[in-house]
């Protein structure tokens, strides 16, 4: 009673409150109008300031467009910049109201100074408004050949802009004539963006090349710029070089040297992007010596990569992951430099681990497994289970590693640690499938057994139950073992029990006096009254086949089975030589082809959009939750990454 | 390319939004926070998060999380490379680059976010250049002296983009800092692993006009082909690893014409040194942007030479873990390593410690970062300090295995380069062909200087 007092009361004062919010909200609006319309300019400023940080946190301050909007004409430039962001946001939401901003921008874009004609013609170019195209065409023109470089490049840019607003527009005013012909202005960071912006307007109009495409004199002229621009302009040339076809073997061979020299810039981007070249451009290079010399020398900059800051040393660790499934012996030498620091990020830690297991050649496999000892020492539970694994599949590459890594899981198995235990146990018993009539079955049998106690998750139990079932021979008591966990069989999970079927059925056929009467308790047990269809059936299977003929149930139970095969996931040639065509992008860090999660920009841009500027946004909504992955992303994507789709 | 930059504080309030094109809406920086931020908790798995076809690159930085937003298959290398160029340079705005920075700032965060992206593209964001047109009173900047526009676009898009070409000093001087981190991992059993050399030159130059500068190192690439001059390559032997490098070397005009030449794996340069000279004949040159930058990094693993070694012995038994450390300098005993510490891991589980040093230093337990730390202000080449402890462990029904993490040093010795790498000339050349003065330094620091246990 009282509780129910107390609960109304309560949400009573909570609809209060939120009004009170409300109207404190209103009041804050109102109050902010005023303060734009004061007559003291110290107070207008602060006013759209606040306007912006309400913007910033998400408040709705649309209302006061045209507040905003009669402050636009200042000598002020921080003002005059924050009114811009301000355009920016909600210009799409009136698209009317804009066209009284109109005049400022093109009164701007005549200024004397270049850096206000840049900024306005860049802030246009955001506004992503129909309306503004009309007024926007004459200003871009002129600043196209203004005289000032700072202004060509910020134009350039926005003719991509225009581009994606309305491509018609863009190419019947000549404009993306005007940025082909920026190829060859003298300055080189105007080169470096009309690049950028003739990649992006070739991307947008579908990748065909009617936009551009690149021919020897252009590649030239690129050649020459990516020595004197920024590095985010090397980078936008070093892009376009990559998607070049080389007309001759020749031409092939110059382009690789004259960028080759990039590989000692110290932004790491730039240093992927030319490694993304030179691999694309072996395709074209015939000369062998070439292509050595090539290859080594990418070397030592990927190496230096994982000196950089733990982000980029991520991205760096997921394109060389690629490289040796290209080039095989290329790294096998480095494979100290991806030893892991102990305070590395575990995401850092993990890729090395991967990218140690493919590099290594058989004549570094021991130095290399005791560095996974060493890792599968340490306390996060998931890098041990990812070290030890590690084992595991360099154990399946290189058989002389066997030996070896059978003496270190059993060491480790010794430390009985709960989750080493657990992965250690299966890790063993794969080890013994791919080499099965190895030397070592009974020392790996023996040590099982002798940690059976710790053995506890289902599938290293089932690990367990089928060494038992293999390798009885080696092991004293293994009926004993076997009979203990038939005791529990109903509960258990249907892989321990589908390997407990095997188990005691090869146990029978080995030793038919004394496994006759396990063999009828479990197969009974199990038709009767285990839940799971697949585990009764196969009951029924050897039930049966131990009845009607005994020495077929032995040619087939006891039979030799193909080794297990090396599981470490090569990726697929067509996929692997698109990956390392965007060698450095977020498809090659994901290792999953970009139209899985890029959607194509359709031909939208063509159709006049931003008119109806709310709906515009709920296209994008539709984009983000009505393509599910394609099936296999999640195989492909790293741990870690589970393929996550919301609704927006 | 990036269709927005978000600025979150730590629990994912936005500070600053910052959209570049229309395929995202600021909604979009709600699900970095549902799917990063929130579901974080300390750990993060991977700094690349796809959610359905937007991928978010982040990178955390004192209490701020920078996420940079795209839609497209963007270079992924470039993002991060940008968004850590984003940092330096709020930092060198503000100080640092914390909530409180951001949200006292926000309209000049804006307005760099504004000149540094263009549709998404990086464009100039050099410090410097910015700093000429990119300015509001909350910038405590010297003196900001308002530029003609013309001559600030003309930077800002030049082939010199990092110097202006106005300036003027008095006394010209140029200052060299070789500062290597020594990295190392030595396996319990005392072999090295793996060591390397992490090298950075930083150069401080205060040099009127538009200075033309060459560089030489004892490259052994360079000094073997013979075209070094001053006769380095014949050194052979002369002299012990790990010798001093002469003192504070003032005035280095020539080269300095002894010893040994150091094999460079691998270098990078700042963005002013003429790379395809560089790759043609190894020689560095370029005309340096004004005050401090990094001309260039290296990396060395061939004979590093380890300014100290460590023999650890630890033996864990039932109740107790006794640790014999002994550490011994390995360079010329006129030097010495200071800001020294060594850091021992404990058991989680251990008590009480019992520590004695022999040698310099004092040394102290820390229970709550299971370890204990030997601190050494001063450590003189060719020295030797041992370290005995007794850690008492809490008695357990069960006990828990540990993961005995490494050892850890930590220090810096002056005038030392575990490389070898030495600086033989600096060569300024002007119009005004003024005389110059450089000087140069050494250090080595450690790097990541890990003993296995």
């Amino acid at each position: 009673m009282m509780n129910e007092v107390i609960q109304t009361s309560l949400a009573r004062l909570q609809i209060m409150k939120a009004k009170a919010l409300a109207a404190l909200r209103k009041g804050e609006n109102y109050e902010l109008r005023t303060e734009l319309n004061s007559e003291y300019k110290e107070r207008r400023k602060e006013a759209v300031r606040r306007v912006i940080a309400n913007m910033t946190v998400g408040k709705d301050v649309s209302g006061l467009f045209t507040d905003v909007l009669k402050n636009m004409h200042t000598d002020d430039l921080e003002i005059k910049k924050l009114i811009y962001l301000y355009l920016i946001n909600y210009a799409k939401t009136q698209p009317d109201l804009v066209i009284l901003a109109i005049n400022t921008f093109v009164k701007d874009a005549e200024d004397s100074n270049p850096l206000l004609r840049a900024l306005a013609i860049r802030t246009m170019g955001c506004l992503h408004v129909q309306e503004v195209l009309d007024y926007l065409c004459d200003p871009l023109r002129k600043c196209l050949a203004d005289a000032n470089p700072y202004v060509r490049k910020t134009a350039v840019m926005c003719v991509a802009k225009v581009y994606d607003l309305n491509r018609a527009v863009a190419e019947e005013n000549g404009f993306v004539d005007a940025v082909r012909g920026a190829l060859a202005d003298s300055n080189a960071m105007v080169v470096a963006n009309s690049v950028s912006a003739l990649s992006e307007m070739s991307a947008m109009a579908g990748g065909r090349g009617d936009v551009w495409r690149l021919d020897t004199a252009t590649v030239g002229t690129l050649l020459t710029a990516v020595n004197e621009c920024a590095e985010w302009g090397q980078i936008a040339i070093l892009e376009a070089l990559a998607e070049y076809r080389p007309a001759s073997e020749r031409e092939a061979e110059g382009v690789c040297e004259r960028v080759l020299a990039r590989l000692q810039h110290a932004n790491g981007s730039v240093v992927l992007t030319t490694v993304r070249l030179l691999l694309r451009y072996e395709q074209y290079v015939k000369r062998a010596d070439l292509l050595a010399q090539f290859a080594k020398k990418m070397v030592p900059p990927l190496i230096t990569l994982l000196a950089s800051e733990p982000e980029i040393q991520y991205v760096a660790l997921r394109n060389i992951n690629l490289i040796p499934q290209r080039h095989p012996q290329l790294l096998s030498k480095e494979i100290r430099a991806f030893f892991c620091k102990y305070n590395d990020p575990i995401y850092v830690k993990y890729e090395k681990v991967d990218v140690l297991v493919r590099i290594c050649s058989g004549s570094n496999v021991d130095a290399l497994l005791n560095e996974l000892k060493e890792y599968a020492k340490e306390v996060d539970v998931d890098f041990v289970r990812c070290a030890v694994q590690a084992i595991g599949r360099l154990t399946l590459r290189h058989e002389a590693a066997a030996d070896k890594a059978v003496d270190v899981l059993v060491e480790l198995l010794q430390l009985r640690a709960d989750h080493v235990v657990q992965i250690a146990a299966v890790v063993l018993t794969r080890i013994l499938r791919r080499y099965p009539r190895s030397q070592f079955a009974a020392t790996v049998v023996q040590a099982l057994c002798e940690h059976a106690d710790c053995i506890r998750e289902p599938d290293a139990r089932a690990a367990l139950v089928w060494a038992l079932g293999e390798y009885s021979e080696h092991v004293a008591g293994a009926a004993g073992r076997l009979s203990g966990v038939a005791d529990g069989l109903v509960e258990d999970d249907s892989g321990v029990q589908l390997a407990l079927l095997g188990a005691v059925v090869k146990f029978f056929l080995k030793n038919p006096q004394q496994g006759q009467q396990l063999v009828v308790r479990v197969l009974k047990t199990a038709t009767e009254k285990c839940a799971n269809p697949d585990v009764r059936d196969r009951a029924y299977i050897y039930w049966r086949l131990l009845s009607a003929d005994p020495a077929a149930a032995k040619t087939i139970a006891l039979s030799e089975r193909p080794p297990c095969r090396d599981d470490v996931p090569a990726l697929p040639e067509p996929l692997l030589a698109e990956l390392i065509a965007e060698l450095g992008c977020v498809s090659s860090v994901l290792q999953k082809p970009a139209r899985q999660f890029v959607y194509a920009r359709t031909d939208r841009a063509g159709v006049p959009r931003g008119v109806a500027g709310a709906n515009d946004c709920d296209d994008d909504d539709d984009d983000a939750s009505a393509h599910p992955a394609a099936p296999g992303a999640a195989a492909i994507a790293a741990d870690g990454e589970p393929e996550l789709l919301i609704a927006l | 390319m990036l269709s927005a930059v978000f600025i979150y504080s730590q629990k994912g309030e936005v500070l600053i939004s910052r959209l570049y094109r229309h395929d995202v809406k600021r909604s979009i920086a709600d699900v970095f926070r549902v799917h990063v931020i929130s579901s974080a908790a300390g750990s993060v798995r991977s700094p690349v998060t796809t959610v359905g076809g937007t991928s978010f690159f982040h990178v955390r930085y004192d209490n701020v999380w920078l996420c940079g937003v795209t839609r497209s298959n963007t270079n992924g290398a470039l993002v991060f490379e940008f968004l850590y160029r984003f940092l330096g340079l709020g930092v060198s705005y503000f100080g640092r680059f914390d909530e409180d920075a951001i949200k006292s700032n926000f309209a000049l965060v804006y307005e760099l976010l504004d000149e540094v992206l263009d549709f998404g593209y990086p464009q100039n964001i050099e410090v410097d250049t910015l700093k000429l047109y990119v300015t509001t009173e909350s910038v405590r900047s010297k003196s900001v002296v308002a530029e003609p526009p013309q001559s600030v676009t003309m930077q800002a898009t030049g082939a010199t983009t990092w110097r202006r070409n106005d300036i003027v000093y008095k006394k010209n001087e140029a200052f060299v800092d070789v500062i290597e981190s020594v990295n190392l991992i030595l396996s319990a059993k005392g072999t090295v692993l793996r060591a390397d050399v992490q090298g950075q030159i930083v150069m401080r130059s205060f040099l009127s006009g538009m200075p033309e500068c060459r560089f030489g190192l004892n490259d052994k690439l360079v000094l073997d082909s013979g075209s070094g001059g001053g006769g380095g390559s014949g050194g052979g032997d002369r002299g012990g690893r790990g010798r001093a490098l002469g003192t504070r070397a003032g005035g280095m005009g020539g080269s300095s014409g002894d010893g040994e030449s150091v094999e460079i794996a691998d270098c990078q340069f700042h963005q002013c040194v003429r790379l395809g000279k560089f790759n043609t004949d190894r020689s560095i040159s370029f005309i340096p942007p004004d005050g401090e930058f990094e001309l260039m990094r290296y990396r060395t693993t061939e004979s590093v030479n380890l300014p100290f070694k460590v023999l650890p012995v630890v033996r864990e038994q039932r109740t107790v873990v006794e640790y014999e450390v002994l550490v011994k300098s390995n360079f010329s005993a006129k030097l010495a390593a200071t800001n020294m510490a060594v850091s021992i891991p404990t058991p989680p589980s251990a008590t009480k410690c019992h520590i004695k040093v022999t040698g310099p230093g004092k040394a102290k337990y820390h229970p709550e970062e299971n370890r204990i730390v030997w601190r050494i202000s001063r450590f003189q080449g060719l020295q030797e300090a041992s370290l005995t402890a007794v850690v008492d462990l809490a008695s357990m029904s069960k006990p828990v295995p540990w993961s005995r993490p490494p050892i850890g040093l930590d220090f810096q010795v002056l005038m030392f380069t575990a490389s070898g790498l030495l600086v033989r000339f600096l060569k300024v050349f002007e119009k005004a062909n003024y005389q110059s003065v450089k000087w140069v330094r050494y250090m080595t620091k450690a790097g990541s200087y890990e003993i296995r246990i």
